[in-house]
């Protein structure tokens, strides 16, 4: 199978993301592959080690997202390629899916494409469905596990809200994974090494044979969330159940039950 | 004449769910400013109920597509259907819940109808003729506004981010019967079976949720079986007795239980539980976290919960900075005594 995964850099889960002179800042937090993304590429690489074939990684950013390509490779991906162009700056999702799909175009043959849920950055999770659109692939999303692949079709378990779904749908596809997939491998020493001379290619929007994207939305203004005015109240008491009892009067007296 | 703006009802096995309800009320704030009402889309097989529902909550029209192809929610063809009634009756303004279909749809429609998609909004006002809409972004660090500058602007609502409209059992009204017309297109994807699609109060729209996290495991007066003899298998057993009396709490007060990451990772619980950046985001009205930390990536999960409580051993978790209530104290100790207390005082 030729399965390209769609990787973005995003920081880290843990950074104190501010808006500071209405920019957003995350001070010297790192910039990590987007954690869903690993369970992607993890997805992606446990279907090649079964079925065969291969992984590319592929990324739309800045130089500094090769980072983010670097850890795929490292965790076991063949191949990356870069789309970078100064004319993406302030592209949105269907910007973006369309550079996902020219560049899934362009690089021919695949069988699968494989998204993570959502970046934790925009927490969108729209890109993987447009894709698919773009493409005319059927859209699999939130796949839980793969139950089986023939050589034009694939049977997926869907995590919806209400349980599972399994559906079954005809290759090319788009997938997008969840954490239900498994824990995403740690990087070999191997893998890294390997990550550390690859060489990524990097593709312009002239190169996909795109014009520069006309986004359809816009984000006026972000702001940090008006601080909680939350005076918290501790519930102390002599046994378990003067707590208990205490405490139960106080939420009921907050009348949200 | 169609509206302005239009809802999309989402439906599981022909039932609404409710916060397709919310999103028709937003939908009717909308069409107070932008004028007209609101039509209500609904899409699949014994549905007449569900159209009748849309006019008691506040929709002058519905379209209605019933149809037993349209049984099992597919994105091709729904999507198709809805982007071709969209280019018929051109709305300004498509609102979708933030279900998993919802979601998938608002994407595929904004496709086929060439505009943008602002993705699970908490709120929506009109500026200027257009709809500016806040967005949780940062795993509900920042805060955008976004707005779409195409139409229609196909915008997803988030759960239980908008109160459910006062339903009339007096109005009425005929649906638009639209033919689906199915290409070959929806014969791209096929459900083959659904598994424990059943039941419970499911986390996200719970409107309290009572969550355990690895503190569960540390009880030690439990003891295990003698037949377990595993260390690991001995702490999860531990920490399901936890999971089990979280689950009476939840009982009595008609929620769901929730979990941190370390529980799951640990094995206490299966994922669908995960409440945080990479399980679930809710809003509950009430959310007790109990052996919960707090860290970072578990608040992105919750922090909009109305009224937070937190049942930590430790008096220097930061989980108790967004409390509104705390107790400092053993789980073990505590939250039976809280489930007798509720018992008590709500008469069960
Ligand atoms: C990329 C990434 C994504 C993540 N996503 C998520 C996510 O979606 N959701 C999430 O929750 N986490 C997430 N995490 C993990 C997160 O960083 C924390 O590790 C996790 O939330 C900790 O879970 P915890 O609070 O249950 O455990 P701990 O931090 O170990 O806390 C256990 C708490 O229990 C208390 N305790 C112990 N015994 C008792 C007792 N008997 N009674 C009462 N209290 C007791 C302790 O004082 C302690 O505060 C993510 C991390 C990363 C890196
Ligand atoms: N710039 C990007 N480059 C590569 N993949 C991306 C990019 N943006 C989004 N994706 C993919 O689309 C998924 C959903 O992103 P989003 O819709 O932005 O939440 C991510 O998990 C990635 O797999």
């Amino acid at each position: 199978m030729k399965i390209v995964v769609c990787v973005k850099q995003v920081p880290d889960s843990a950074a104190r993301v501010v808006v500071e002179h209405g920019e957003v800042t995350w001070g010297d937090a790192p910039l990590v592959i987007n954690p869903w993304d690993e369970y992607a590429v993890e997805g992606a690489l446990r279907l090649v080690d079964e079925q065969g074939g291969e992984v590319i990684a592929l990324s739309m950013g800045n130089e500094q997202a090769k980072e983010a390509l670097k850890h795929a490779l490292a965790m076991g991906c063949k191949e990356a390629i870069l789309v970078s162009d100064p004319q993406l700056q302030g592209v949105d999702s269907l910007g973006t899916a369309r550079v996902l799909a020219a560049a899934v175009q362009k690089i021919g043959g695949v069988d699968l494409v494989v998204f993570g849920r959502q970046a934790i950055d925009g927490d969108a999770g729209v890109t993987a469905a447009m894709t698919a659109r773009l493409l005319g692939f059927p859209a699999l999303t939130l796949a839980a596990g793969v139950r089986g692949v023939s050589s034009d079709r694939i049977v997926v378990e869907r995590a919806i809200e209400e349980g599972r779904q399994v559906v079954e749908g005809a290759l090319p596809a788009v997938l997008s994974f969840t954490k239900d997939i498994g824990e995403p491998r740690y990087p070999s020493f191997m893998g890294i090494r390997k990550a550390s001379r690859a060489e990524i290619p990097i593709w312009s929007l002239d190169e996909l044979g795109l014009p520069a994207p006309q986004p359809h939305t816009s984000w006026p203004a972000v702001l940090n969330p008006p601080a909680r005015e939350i005076t918290t109240e501790m519930i102390t008491g002599a046994t378990p159940q003067e707590i208990a009892e205490k405490l139960v009067d106080k939420i009921l007296a907050e009348k949200v039950l | 004449m169609s509206n302005k703006v239009w809802v999309y009802i989402d439906l599981f096995h022909s039932e609404p769910l409710i916060t397709s309800w919310e999103v028709l009320g937003a939908g009717l704030s909308l069409a107070d400013s932008l004028g007209g009402g609101v039509t209500a889309v609904v899409f699949g097989k014994d549905v007449a109920e569900v159209s009748r529902q849309a006019f008691g909550y506040g929709a002058n029209q519905v379209f209605l597509a019933d149809d037993p192809a349209l049984d099992d929610y597919r994105p091709e063809p729904y999507t198709s259907l809805l982007a071709r009634l969209a280019k018929e009756h051109q709305p300004e303004v498509f609102l979708f819940p933030t279900t998993t279909r919802g979601r998938e749809l608002a994407a595929m429609c904004a496709v086929d109808l060439d505009t943008g998609v602002l993705p699970d909004v908490t709120e929506l006002e009109v500026k200027d003729g257009l709809v500016q809409a806040t967005r949780p972004i940062y795993g509900g660090k920042l805060l955008s506004k976004v707005v779409c500058h195409s139409k229609p602007q196909i915008i997803t609502c988030r759960v239980r981010a908008f109160p459910r409209p006062a339903f009339d059992p007096q109005a009425g009204g005929e649906p638009v019967n639209v033919q689906p017309e199915l290409t070959s297109e929806s014969q791209k994807t096929r459900v083959v079976e659904y598994i424990g699609t059943s039941g419970g109060v499911s986390l996200s729209d719970a409107g309290v949720i009572v969550s355990g996290g690895r503190g569960l495991s540390n009880n030690p007066n439990l003891e295990p079986p003698a037949e377990i003899t595993d260390e690991k298998e001995r702490e999860i057993w531990k920490a399901q007795q936890g999971f089990k009396l979280l689950g009476e709490l939840a009982e009595v007060l008609g929620g769901a239980v929730g979990a941190s990451r370390a529980a799951v990772d640990a094995g206490y619980i299966p994922y669908q539980h995960q409440v945080g950046q990479t399980g679930k985001v809710v809003s509950p009205d009430l959310y007790v976290a109990v052996g919960i930390s707090g860290a970072i990536q578990h608040l992105a999960g919750m922090r909009t919960s109305k009224i937070i409580v937190a049942i930590n051993k430790d008096p220097d978790a930061p989980i108790f900075k967004l409390a509104r209530f705390g107790v400092v104290g053993d789980a073990y100790e505590i939250v039976p005594a809280l489930v007798e207390a509720f018992r008590k005082k709500l008469g069960k």
